[in-house]
């Protein structure tokens, strides 16, 4: 008599695993639903809150453009574009010692990994507290913090695309007796900037969106005059300066598919 | 007639297109800093207020580690809510919103809801619900609700648009209703990456439920900010070390659930 062998797409094992985790996922829910502190009287009059806020919304006070939002407006801009520069000038040496083909002492890449895990951790909203703790409010803490904040980001990636370098270019030009600063710029560069081109545009794009809220904590930009249009109550401001943070962020996004189109 | 150092080429030719466009980006920064009103003196200034913010942040005062776990356990639950209804959510609209399997009546309202969640910080749905909801953790559900709904849907409809159709043609040809087609032909295709994109997202709810609470809508958020505004740096130091760490382990068990689902 022969043994009936039947095909399995998984092994018990990953079988189990992967029941683990379908098991700790509900529980986890389970007991978050149970435990999170929910006041269900608010809950009732939520759609009556959500009609007075439109209510209050409309009309929009276009007026308020000129004297209060257009200057905001510029100002995330530019702290979104000097943050992201900022970023790119510290995350370049932070990558070069992350990447493991470049700096070949493992302490300094695990020190570099550090500096970019605590720079994601971190939101940028917090990192806007600090600096505007260390700096006072107003733009600069802004551009700080959108740049420690995306050191991370663009460090992370940078090194990935380092790591990925074709080694023939670098061997050449070693052979050749180049200096390590001609290899960097000769050997490196050339490969990487594609992948830089890309990382920056796309963090560009995020520090858009992250700079028109960190105004919120006194970090400028358009989200300061947001923080006094709301504290007023004054919610035909409000709309409008959302309708503002829409469109820039839209326009911001189209403008970079539009790059990536043509340089990628 | 030996050739002098000048005549010989040059190994690399300069590239004065991209020379200029550096020039281009110094220029703007240097505008940029002054439009911005940044000075050499503020950020001196800042440098000595610096140093003595931090001197005020070390040692960290964990003596409140009660209301800490209270706050962190809140945070996650937030974040497990919001994950789990999110990406609920997003396979739905997602699966609307891609363009190669939805007729357009379908596709552009799907389209339109990704586009909104998308645009807005979470912040700032945080603000617009916490005055729907009230302040607590219920506005945080909702907004991390919404932001999922935003990244998911947009990745999981372009991984849609990509997949091979010869598999859908398949179903359709042997007669398959349009559930079957999805089941058989369509999520197979498509499962591994949303389950990296819900991974994922789960990791970024952590991250941004640790910040809706600075508009009031619950999670350690708010007891950061106030500690910020009391001066209380110690504190504040143990917070964030304590989010730190959340982030990392949450981090380290997205990378584990993605290996199970993997291979």
């Amino acid at each position: 008599m022969t043994k009936k062998y039947e095909w399995e797409r998984f092994t018990p094992a990953q079988r189990l695993a992967r029941f683990t985790i379908y098991l700790a996922v509900v529980i986890a829910l389970v007991m978050s639903i149970r435990t999170v502190e929910v006041i269900p009287e608010f809950l009732y009059d939520a759609p009556e809150q959500m009609v007075d806020l439109f209510t209050r919304m409309w009309p929009i006070d276009t007026g308020h453009y000129a004297e209060g939002v257009h200057a905001a407006l510029i100002e995330t801009l530019n702290i979104a574009s000097l943050g992201t520069v900022l970023a790119l000038v510290m995350a370049f040496p932070v990558g070069l010692m992350a990447a493991s083909n470049i700096t070949k002492i493992p302490a300094l890449n695990w020190f570099a990994k550090l500096i970019l895990v605590s720079s994601r951790s971190v939101n940028s909203l917090v990192w806007a507290i600090l600096f505007v703790a260390i700096f006072g409010p107003g733009a600069l803490a802004g551009t700080v913090a959108i740049g420690f904040r995306s050191i991370g980001f663009c460090g992370k990636l940078l090194a990935e695309a380092l790591e990925e370098c074709d080694p023939g270019p670098i061997e050449a030009l070693k052979a050749a007796g180049a200096p390590w600063p001609s290899i960097i710029i000769k050997g490196y560069w050339p490969q990487v900037a594609p992948a830089f081109w890309g990382i920056t545009l796309f963090r560009w794009d995020i520090n858009v969106r992250e700079s028109s809220v960190i105004g919120l904590v006194g970090a400028g930009g358009i989200g300061v005059a947001l923080d006094t249009s709301l504290n007023l109550f004054n919610w035909d401001q409000v709309a409008l300066i959302l309708l503002c943070i829409f469109t820039i962020v839209i326009v911001a996004e189209i403008f970079v598919t539009k790059v990536r189109e043509h340089i990628i | 007639m030996t050739t002098t150092v000048a005549q010989r080429k040059r190994p690399f030719k300069p590239n004065w297109l991209a020379r200029m466009g550096w020039l281009l980006v110094l220029v703007y920064a240097i505008y940029a800093i002054s439009a911005l009103d940044i000075t050499w003196p503020r950020f001196v200034d800042g440098l000595g207020n610096g140093a003595k913010f931090v001197g005020e942040l070390f040692p960290p005062n964990f003596e409140r580690w009660k209301l800490l776990v209270e706050n962190l356990l809140e945070t996650v639950e937030i974040a497990v809510i919001a994950s789990a209804f999110g990406i609920l959510l997003s396979l739905p609209i997602g699966l609307l919103a891609a363009r190669n399997l939805m007729p357009p009546w379908a596709s552009w309202p799907a389209r339109a809801i990704i586009c909104v969640c998308r645009s807005f910080h979470p912040v700032i749905f945080a603000i617009l619900f916490v005055k729907a909801v009230g302040f607590g953790p219920m506005a945080g559900i909702l907004t991390l609700i919404f932001a999922s709904i935003g990244f998911i849907g947009k990745l999981f409809a372009e991984a849609i648009e990509e997949i091979s159709l010869k598999p859908v043609e398949a179903c359709k040809a042997a007669g398959a209703p349009f559930l079957s087609v999805l089941i058989y032909a369509v999520m197979p295709q498509v499962l591994n990456r949303f389950i990296g994109f819900a991974t994922y997202q789960f990791d970024a709810n952590i991250r941004n439920s640790t910040m809706v609470g600075i508009v009031g809508a619950g999670g350690i958020g708010g007891t950061l900010f106030a500690s910020f505004q009391r001066y209380d740096y110690d504190f504040l130091c143990a917070i964030l070390l304590s989010i730190i760490g959340l982030i990392m382990i949450s981090e380290f068990l997205a990378v584990r659930i993605k290996a199970v689902f993997n291979d």
